[in-house]
């Protein structure tokens, strides 16, 4: 809930973060932003807008073009007792930036027996939808989750991507903050002031009675839109778990005993994927509570496609959930 | 550079103290894997000790380190006492690194010491980190990291060392030159004859020197760490050097029995003995004191890693993630 709560305004997502990153820094002097545009220019995205010329150079600024680099010297910046955030223009970038990511950030506080905590935050926009086509449109949050030591954040709403932001700096671990490119122009009302979003609490966006679906990111506004074209018919009830690692399971098992059916449904590809993961959790805690078989809608086995029906086919569509729900239910 | 007779004993003492502390931990683990119980990867620095005393002759407790994955050497020579070093490359409770990092892994905070590392190269992004770290804060700390003629081949060197000289970090990149990245010669890795001769391409200075000489190793880092506190940015160095043995435990020797030949004559102990007997600073007898206090170290630090006990599985949970 809102610390300081008072009338309702309207903003977008990347105000959203801009406004988090602006809270943490002015309390806390060892919460520094750096990475690629970040400086003078704001960041391609509008991230760090007006953000050097209030705390200096010192603590917001370019990068060369080197995303390795970039990521290493937030590693060392963490170690060193800084609460570093950087951002990776998009994730597919980071494949560029794994290393100091998967093999160091991730590890080096389990290598050193506890010695070195890594508190960091990489914030990258991800997802398809936008016609950028494989190298811009990626959903890589499966590979940070099959890595130990991190955390993952993914916001749905302009209200979590300010909170989840400041629970994310405030951590004292490495956690990966992925906001969707299509949620970009989102425009929300929100309270005035600052709060924090917990990392892993789960949201339960709507309620219902005959089937959970767990959806997050974009996926939780499409979800949404299907619940909403079968209300009547189907009554639907929408957990976003907001953080993927933490992952609030109790929510959802909260939320079966009344379903009992649960759709797991997000953009990333479904092979080795979340879904399966959370259904496996789902199968482990509470398999009693499923009347049916769990089902998982997510991306295809393909590589994102450039031309606009190519790319929507290859991602899960408002009508492919409302198709997955009635199938499960009728 | 100016040392006194008692820093002069002590950098020795250092150096045959890490070369009975590699020949010793082969010994060990050798023993083990006869009997089928494999103690780990085991990448010994015998020989290159003057680099790793050399640089920590010039650095401050508070300056950080960060090491390679053959950096027994580096992390014996910042100040990780032996006894925490031996415990660690065998697995106890008592290591450096509590059993959790093992021989690539030593870390220790209270000395800035940042770790060895398993990946090749990887070390010289993270510098940036504590390198940046130390200008934000207004301290005049310094950062050292090692790495050798193989991780000069990583697009990590060029991200790095680039953005350092841009940003005029305070770093000292140090790389150990010892002909051979695993079994691939030097010559294969780089198609100039100096590494050093890279540091053109960004701007900074990148002196070429004999890693087997205690006094070229300090007197060029000393420049380098003066040049870094006083703002002025990264320097390259590289250091030529020699490993007396193979990569690692399990490949065999393969380098030209030549090449040992010339090396052996440089040892860079069987120099520093020369130096302190030829300017009368420590006599045949004096030496062998010295080598009997290393060799004593040791084997209380052996003694001291049999005694002690091994991690407990139940704690791994809590040292993944922090609260």
């Amino acid at each position: 809930m809102p610390t300081k709560a008072t009338a309702l305004r309207k903003l977008k997502p990347i105000v959203a973060m801009n406004e988090a990153l602006n809270a943490a820094m002015a309390a806390d002097d060892d919460v520094v932003l750096f990475g690629e545009d970040i400086g003078a220019y704001g960041g391609v995205w509008a991230l760090s807008k007006g953000l050097q010329k209030k705390y200096g150079e010192a603590r917001v600024f370019d990068t060369p073009l080197s995303e390795c680099a970039i990521m290493g010297a937030c590693a060392g910046a963490a170690m060193a007792g800084l609460r570093p955030v950087i951002e990776i223009m998009y994730v597919d970038f980071m494949t560029i930036a794994m290393d100091p990511l998967v093999n160091q950030a991730s590890k080096i506080r389990l290598m050193s027996g506890g010695a070195f905590d890594l508190p960091m935050t990489i914030i990258a926009p991800c997802g398809a939808g936008t016609c950028e086509a494989a190298q811009h449109s990626n959903s890589l949050e499966a590979w940070f989750l099959n890595t130990p030591g991190l955390k993952v954040a993914m916001p749905s709403t302009v209200y979590d991507m300010k909170g989840l932001l400041t629970a994310a700096i405030r951590d004292n671990n490495p956690v990966m903050y992925l906001w969707h490119k299509v949620l970009y122009d989102l425009e929300e009302e929100v309270p005035e002031g600052d709060w924090i979003v917990p990392l892993g609490e789960a949201a339960v966006r709507q309620e219902g009675e005959d089937i959970t679906v767990v959806a997050y990111s974009l996926m939780m506004h499409r979800a949404m839109e299907a619940a909403a074209e079968l209300d009547g018919r189907v009554s639907v009830e929408i957990i976003d778990p907001r953080t993927l690692h933490p992952f609030d399971l109790d929510t959802v098992l909260r939320s079966l005993r009344k379903t009992g059916r649960l759709l797991v449904v997000h953009e990333s590809p479904v092979r080795c994927g979340v879904g399966g993961d959370i259904v496996r959790r789902v199968c482990g805690a509470g398999f009693e509570l499923l009347r049916q078989a769990p089902q998982v809608i997510g991306g295809m086995d393909s590589p994102i496609p450039f031309s606009k029906p190519l790319e929507d086919a290859v991602i899960p569509q408002v009508s492919d959930i409302r198709a997955a729900i009635e199938a499960m239910v009728e | 550079m100016n040392f006194t007779t008692d820093q002069l004993k002590r950098m020795y003492t250092t150096m045959v103290l890490i070369r009975k502390f590699e020949q010793n931990t082969i010994e060990i683990f050798a023993e083990r894997m006869k009997r089928g119980d494999f103690p780990g990867a085991l990448h010994s620095s015998e020989g290159q000790e003057a680099i790793a005393v050399g640089v920590s002759s010039q650095l401050r407790t508070d300056d950080y380190v960060f090491s390679t994955y053959r950096g027994h050497g580096h992390a014996i020579a910042k100040g990780i006492p032996i006894n925490k070093v031996v415990a660690e490359v065998h697995g106890r409770a008592t290591g450096t690194s509590r059993g959790y990092g093992g021989s690539m892994h030593l870390f220790d905070k209270r000395i800035n010491f940042m770790g060895g590392n398993g990946i090749v190269g990887a070390g010289l992004p993270l510098a940036l980190g504590t390198a940046y770290a130390a200008v934000k804060r207004g301290t005049d700390q310094v950062t050292a990291v090692y790495f050798g003629d193989g991780g000069a081949s990583q697009g990590a060197f060029h991200e790095a060392i680039n953005m350092a000289a841009v940003k005029k970090y305070p770093i000292i990149f140090v790389c150990e030159n010892n002909q051979y990245a695993a079994t691939t010669h030097v010559s294969a890795n780089c198609p100039i004859e100096d590494i050093g001769d890279r540091a053109k391409a960004y701007g900074i200075p990148g002196p070429v020197i004999d890693g087997n000489n205690l006094f070229d190793v300090a007197d060029t880092v000393g420049a380098a760490v003066s040049r870094a506190r006083g703002g002025e940015g990264p320097t390259l160095i590289e250091c030529k050097t020699w490993r007396h043995r193979a990569h690692c435990m399990v490949i065999p020797e393969h380098r030209p029995g030549k090449d040992r030949k010339h090396w052996a004559s440089r040892d860079p102990i069987d120099q520093m003995r020369a130096h302190l007997t030829a300017e009368g600073i420590a006599d045949a007898a004096a030496i062998e004191q010295l080598d009997a206090d290393a060799q004593e170290q040791l084997e209380a630090a052996v003694a001291f890693m049999q005694d002690s006990p091994f991690p407990d599985p139940a704690e791994i949970a809590g040292v993944v993630y922090a609260d």
